[in-house]
């Protein structure tokens, strides 16, 4: 069954002022449980809007929002709870730390829930060493970490909370690629460790394409496709249209296919090419 | 919730108000306040807020606008409002309860307060909306620049005031992000107790000043790489000049300026 499901969704910002905008305009979709959905788009297509919605931080001009079959507005006053199943991480999530040490700050969110002290505390501490902070870090200031632990930091305030449907908005901008690589590999682990329903807005299609099981690509507000990746990634040049990319090794093999070497499948990771190429090899009866 | 702060805020369109020489447009605003003050009648209020319309209407700027810089004001208002009705305590009784009396002053003072400061508000407004906060600052600088006689650091105030009016808006923007990010995580902001409320402004305020003090840092910085040192033998791309248009603005605001105080030594 579909844990999160949205009818018709609109939001419009600004309504009946000159800067009225429409930003998420009629999305219907359906997400299933223990998928790994990632979200593409670019600046302004809506989509750091549309996922504001998934927990309720936004409520939608027009539309509906089901989590597990239960409009999520039915009851107002039961909104936070909708926001202890749905955890969301905005962009640059280290600006919203202000605890005086790191266990403090993963636990606020455990705390708000009304967890008792045990409970938060083995959640705290299981969080943080998933997610690879050490744990003599946990009595410091966060102010004293680097950018990339203060990142991680911030993630796992949330996956203690542990979300049925975790959300995560560019996790690792302007992060080097050793600290993206982590907190990639820190987001998959816990995806196989839960089973938890992982949404992920990302700029880099390399990423995306790695992990995600289908990916929701948004254009001006509404969903120009939402289809398992390869799928996606076979109609890379309308993608590119709208302002996207898709992965370097997708387009490679695309212009191999224009060449003449048609490999018969769209290829996304570098791993996967690998493969295909080396079992080519070996159909024409070279040694590798 | 936090967009609907309109303090501030400059609409750049095109009108005769906006034309003005900021430094007239200043000196008028502060004008009309005094005119604001020293009128107590209806009438001299009625002769107030026809000015205001007239400068309203000029301006082209919508109405529903100045409602919603009226709107954050409201309570404020109302408890002036009501303080004036029960504590006035000359006039004719019309009601009396224990240590509470309302009297024909007492409604007419309180009436007159709320118009005062709602055109008070309307006509400040209108100086924000009207002129964009680079030719506002510059203004006061030119203003006050006789106090550089007094070693009075003029440049220096009118660049906080041009930094402060710009980060506005984005520390508005900051703080709604900041707030959104705590909700996320369960914090009871606009729902919960008082206490509640009260424990987790603290999760807003420590990123908010945090995030403060590292743009102040940024831009500090950002200013010395393009070697700023202050207001000393710096000059303007955009000289203000005045026009016959600013002086016959002028000559209305005085026009108006007087006969409140005409009405107000007759009547």
């Amino acid at each position: 069954m579909a844990v999160l499901k949205t009818e018709e969704l609109t939001y419009i910002y600004s309504q009946g002022t000159p800067f009225e905008k429409t930003a998420v305009d009629h999305v219907s979709l359906e997400i299933n449980e223990g998928e790994i959905i990632g979200i593409m788009g670019h600046t302004g297509s809506g989509k750091s809007t549309l996922i504001q919605h998934f927990n309720g931080l936004l409520k939608g001009t027009s539309g509906k929002i089901y989590l597990d079959g239960r409009d999520i507005w039915e009851n107002k006053s039961e909104i936070r709870q909708v926001r202890f199943k749905v955890g969301l991480v905005f962009q640059y999530p280290e600006y919203q730390i202000f605890e005086e040490t790191v266990y403090k700050d993963i636990a606020f969110g455990c705390k708000n829930m009304g967890l008792d002290d045990k409970e938060i505390k083995r959640r705290v501490i299981e969080t943080a060493y998933d997610i690879g902070l050490p744990e003599e870090i946990l009595e410091k200031s966060p102010f004293e970490l680097s950018g990339g632990q203060k990142r991680r930091v911030a993630i796992a305030g949330v996956m203690a909370m542990n979300p049925r449907v975790l959300i995560l908005d560019e996790p690792t901008a302007g992060l080097d690629p050793m600290g993206r690589d982590r907190i990639f590999d820190c987001i998959k682990a816990y995806h196989k460790k839960t089973g938890n329903t992982i949404l992920i807005v990302s700029h880099s299609m390399e990423d995306i394409a790695r992990f995600a099981d289908r990916i929701l690509v948004m254009n001006n507000g509404s969903i120009f496709c939402f289809d398992k990746t390869e799928k996606v990634f076979s109609r890379a040049e309308e993608i590119s249209r709208i302002g996207l990319d898709v992965p370097q090794i997708t387009k490679v093999f695309m212009e191999l296919k224009k060449q003449g070497l048609d490999f018969g499948r769209e290829v996304y990771t570098v791993d996967y090419a690998k493969e295909l190429i080396l079992k080519k090899l070996r159909e024409r009866g070279i040694k590798c | 919730m936090l967009k609907d702060i309109t303090i501030g805020q400059y609409f750049p369109i095109e009108s005769v108000i906006h034309r003005l020489d900021p430094r007239f447009k200043i000196i008028m605003t502060l004008i009309f306040i005094i005119m604001l003050f020293t009128g107590d009648s209806f009438i001299c209020m009625g002769i107030s807020a026809v000015y205001t319309l007239i400068a309203v209407i000029l301006s082209r700027i919508k109405f529903k606008m100045f409602v919603k810089s009226i709107k954050p004001l409201m309570p404020f208002l109302i408890i002036t409002a009501v303080m004036n009705l029960f504590f006035v305590s000359d006039g004719d009784i019309y009601f009396h309860w224990k240590f509470i009396k309302i009297t024909s002053d007492g409604i007419n003072v309180s009436f007159l307060m709320i118009i005062r400061i709602i055109l008070l508000i309307i006509g400040s407004s209108l100086l924000t909306y009207t002129t964009s906060p680079i030719t506002l600052t510059d203004a006061v600088e030119r203003l006050l620049s006789p106090l550089k006689r007094f070693k009075f650091p003029v440049h220096e105030l009118a660049m906080m005031m041009s930094i402060a009016l710009r980060f506005i808006p984005t520390l508005i923007e900051e703080t709604d992000k900041i707030i959104s990010a705590q909700k996320a995580r369960g914090a009871e902001i606009d729902t919960g107790s008082l206490t509640d409320r009260a424990k987790n402004m603290v999760s807003i305020l420590i990123p908010l000043f945090i995030s403060a003090f590292r743009r102040a840092d940024e831009l500090a910085t950002a200013m010395e790489c393009r070697c700023y040192n202050g207001g000393e033998g710096r000059t303007r791309l955009r000289q203000l000049k005045s026009s016959p248009r600013d002086y016959i603005a002028f000559s209305v605001t005085i026009l108006f300026f007087v006969s409140v105080i005409i009405l107000n030594i007759f009547i």
